[in-house]
């Protein structure tokens, strides 16, 4: 008899006054008791509609089962057919708009909590049987990936599983993409991205660190060397700015700067080689996922941080359980408004913002209201930092420097519906196609190219 | 990892260090920088290529002893390596072979701006260089300028070796003397290059400045290097170094250089106890 409980059992969490101290996981995870009665909950529904809610079809009825019996290895195994970072996708999917979107029993009630069982599963593994992976046999066709975020690491873990020789070309010191750089260690806890990245390098994945494709080599001479399918995942790092006055005064950040300066450089840690500024009152622009994580940094830096947002609550685009831990960390959010200008003093810092006060007009193209400014209704918001998270372009490195590469407006690669580009061979996925978008839509788009570049050389 | 071939003292606070690093040798071009790490827990630096032999392999460096960085990296020694190192990057200079240039290198700066003079040079241009320090034991590169320069004019401040004076005295002595260049190439201190150009602006010629802010990924990811140059936004790292001086806003540049004045001064106290100590 399935647990008919409406609720999820909950996920415990650092409580918000302490945890603001630290970069600690928020989430602490279920225990092996609370993930089992949580896995009662599901009723197995033979039409399995979360399995087509993931974007790389996890097999999630009968992965809860094992579960749910206590076989949590076997659990692993099921979700590792599958999907190559289950304890980075665990946590940071939104699984409300996936997975667990099309849950039967989120019609009344929430649904079945998949994110956590699947971290759970991860973690449990990681911490109980982490027996190194065998390498399969090779089949002695080799395959480039250009970028080491989660369409690159994807990609690569699906071929090298078929035996391929797969080497990943990284521009940073690690691998990882925006798992390292980008989510803020108390979401994702560094040391798991690096255990799950040391489980595709036991698969035979080389992984190729400090090395610049468009500048340290290009595509063609990877070609040339003898690697017969190139999969571009080199995603969208390019941080947009609103071209304001002012916005070149000090203290005044991409998120992409901020999160890098913390996350990869580590430099909230005491005694840290790379600096960054510690504010005393910032404001972040942007309501994106992006904006929460630079915000929650920020307030763990000590500061008092405002989100500056131009729509209102219904239209952050954020994931909701961010939003929430963001308010209940004493962020203040301060809605339809937007930033017209960046104040400074004398010694060329910022001081402060003008922002103008929106209101809603008409939905846009993309289906939300257009917010529109209210005359006359400037005020100003004193402050020492602003952190600027209002989205990211592809970087045009690769595409300025290979020829036949064809992009469209946005320089987002165009690729026909096997992720291969206008040049036979090269393949592409992840936000360098789509523009900035999510974790696990990129390892989609990787796993989807592995097949494609699986069929393409075994013509 | 990326071992020291060679480390050769240049000045009392400069060095130069040849790595082994082959994927940068292969590509590199005058203009072009690196970033490296010095060890697992350092931060990011960038230098600019200072000489690359795609034969060998090999990549080298001149970096000035400034801050804790450059204070740790100094206490490596040939054999030892680098953690990180990764370029070539940002853009080449743009070399022209028929031209008459007139190349000016302030300080370490002189690192940057030699291995542009010699790229002018082998491509056939006619090249002036103008070096200038602050006095004559900080000179260096002397023999190498030589070398692939038709006219060298050594400054210094206090007049302890070659003319007294700044590179702009001697810059507006050859013009005024008749000398036509076509293209003036300046590469130092930010207020150098500032001056360079107020003059080059003068009298109407292109002037190329070599930008050097403060960088993180040194692959257009942050932002954290952007300029003004004219009315755009530049990233130094990917859009640059080398930028149309009369349109760089100076000003700007110096004081977001100054960011982490703070943070870098008292991490440059802490180092200089701790090598200290470990000396004594």
């Amino acid at each position: 008899m399935p647990n008919m409980s409406l609720e999820k059992i909950a996920m415990p969490v650092q409580p918000a006054d302490e945890r603001i101290k630290n970069f600690e996981e928020v989430a602490t995870g279920y225990t092996a008791e609370m993930a089992m009665e949580e896995a009662t909950r599901c009723l197995h529904c033979k039409h399995k509609p979360c399995v087509n809610g993931c974007p790389v079809n996890v097999n999630i009825p009968d992965f809860i089962e094992k579960v749910k019996d206590g076989e949590f290895e076997e659990a692993y195994r099921i979700i590792s057919l599958t999907s190559s970072l289950p304890a980075v996708c665990g946590r940071v999917c939104p699984q409300e708009n996936q997975c667990e979107k099309y849950c039967v029993r989120g019609i009344k009630g929430e649904s079945v909590a998949i994110g956590r069982l699947e971290r759970f599963v991860a973690d449990y593994h990681r911490e109980n049987n982490d027996a190194p992976l065998t390498k399969p046999e090779s089949n002695h066709h080799k395959v480039a990936i250009v970028g080491a975020g989660p369409a690159g690491l994807t990609c690569a873990g699906d071929l090298a599983k078929q035996g391929y020789e797969v080497t990943i070309f990284e521009a940073l010191h690690v691998a990882g993409g925006v798992l390292m750089y980008g989510i803020p260690e108390f979401r994702l806890p560094k040391e798991i991205v690096q255990k799950e990245i040391s489980h595709l390098k036991e698969l035979g994945v080389e992984i190729v660190t400090n090395f610049v494709v468009g500048r340290s080599d290009s595509i063609d001479s990877l070609i040339e060397s003898g690697y017969e399918a190139i999969f571009i995942g080199s995603g969208a790092g390019l941080p947009n700015f609103m071209n304001l006055e002012g916005e070149n005064l000090k203290g005044v950040y991409s998120a992409n700067e901020f999160l890098t300066r913390i996350n990869l450089m580590k430099a909230y840690k005491e005694g840290s080689a790379t600096p960054v500024q510690h504010p005393k009152k910032c404001v972040v622009v942007g309501g994106g996922n992006v904006a929460m994580d630079a915000a929650r940094c920020a307030r763990r830096l000590g500061s008092e941080v405002h989100i500056v947002y131009r729509r209102s609550m219904e239209e952050l685009p954020a994931r909701k359980e961010e939003v929430e831990h963001a308010q209940e960390e004493g962020i203040i959010f301060d809605l339809l408004c937007n930033p017209v200008k960046v104040l400074g003093d004398e010694n060329g810092w910022v001081n402060g913002i003008e922002c103008v006060r929106m209101e809603l007009g008409e939905p846009d193209e993309s289906g939300r209201r257009r917010p529109v400014e209210i005359k006359d209704s400037n005020f100003t918001i004193d402050i020492d930092c602003m952190i600027m998270a209002i989205g990211t372009s592809p970087n045009p490195l690769i595409r300025h420097t290979t020829e036949g590469l064809e992009v469209n407006r946005k320089g987002c690669f165009i690729v026909d519906d096997k992720n291969m580009t206008s040049r036979a061979g090269v393949y592409a996925g992840g936000d360098a196609v789509t523009g900035a978008a999510t974790v696990i839509q990129a390892m989609g788009a990787g796993k989807k190219a592995a097949s494609s570049i699986h069929e393409y050389l075994s013509k | 990892m990326y071992t020291i071939l060679k480390k050769e003292v240049l000045n009392p606070t400069v060095t130069r260090m040849i790595i082994d690093a082959p994927f940068v040798a292969k590509r590199a071009k005058a203009g072009q920088f690196i970033i490296l790490r010095v060890n697992e827990e350092g931060e990011r630096i960038p230098l600019t290529i200072a000489d690359s032999d795609s034969e060998k392999g090999t990549v080298s460096i001149i970096f000035q002893i400034v801050g804790k960085t450059t204070m740790l990296l100094n206490t490596l020694e040939e054999g030892d390596s680098l953690h990180d190192f990764v370029g070539p990057l940002g853009k080449p200079s743009e070399i022209d072979g028929n031209e008459k240039v007139c190349i000016i290198g302030g300080g370490v700066g002189c690192a940057i701006a030699y291995p542009t003079a010699k790229a002018f040079h082998e491509a056939g241009s006619d090249v002036t260089t103008i070096v200038g320090f602050r006095n004559k034991d900080l000179v260096i590169l002397e023999d190498e300028f030589k070398e692939c320069s038709d006219a060298y004019y050594l400054m210094s401040d206090d007049g302890s070796v070659g003319q007294k004076g700044v590179v702009t005295l001697k810059l507006e002595e050859l013009i005024q003397s008749g000398e036509k260049f076509d293209k003036v190439i300046a590469i130092g201190p930010i207020i150098m290059m500032k001056f360079v150009c107020e003059l080059t602006k003068k009298y109407n010629i292109p002037t190329v400045v070599s930008m050097n802010p403060i960088m993180i990924d040194g692959t257009g990811m942050c932002g954290g290097c952007r300029l003004r140059v004219g009315d755009e936004i530049k990233f130094a790292c990917v859009d640059g170094p080398d930028f149309d001086g009369h349109l760089v806003d100076f000003d700007e540049a110096m004081s977001r250089n100054r960011a982490y004045m703070d943070f870098e001064k008292h991490e440059r106290e802490e180092t200089c106890n701790l090598l200290n100590k470990e000396v004594a």
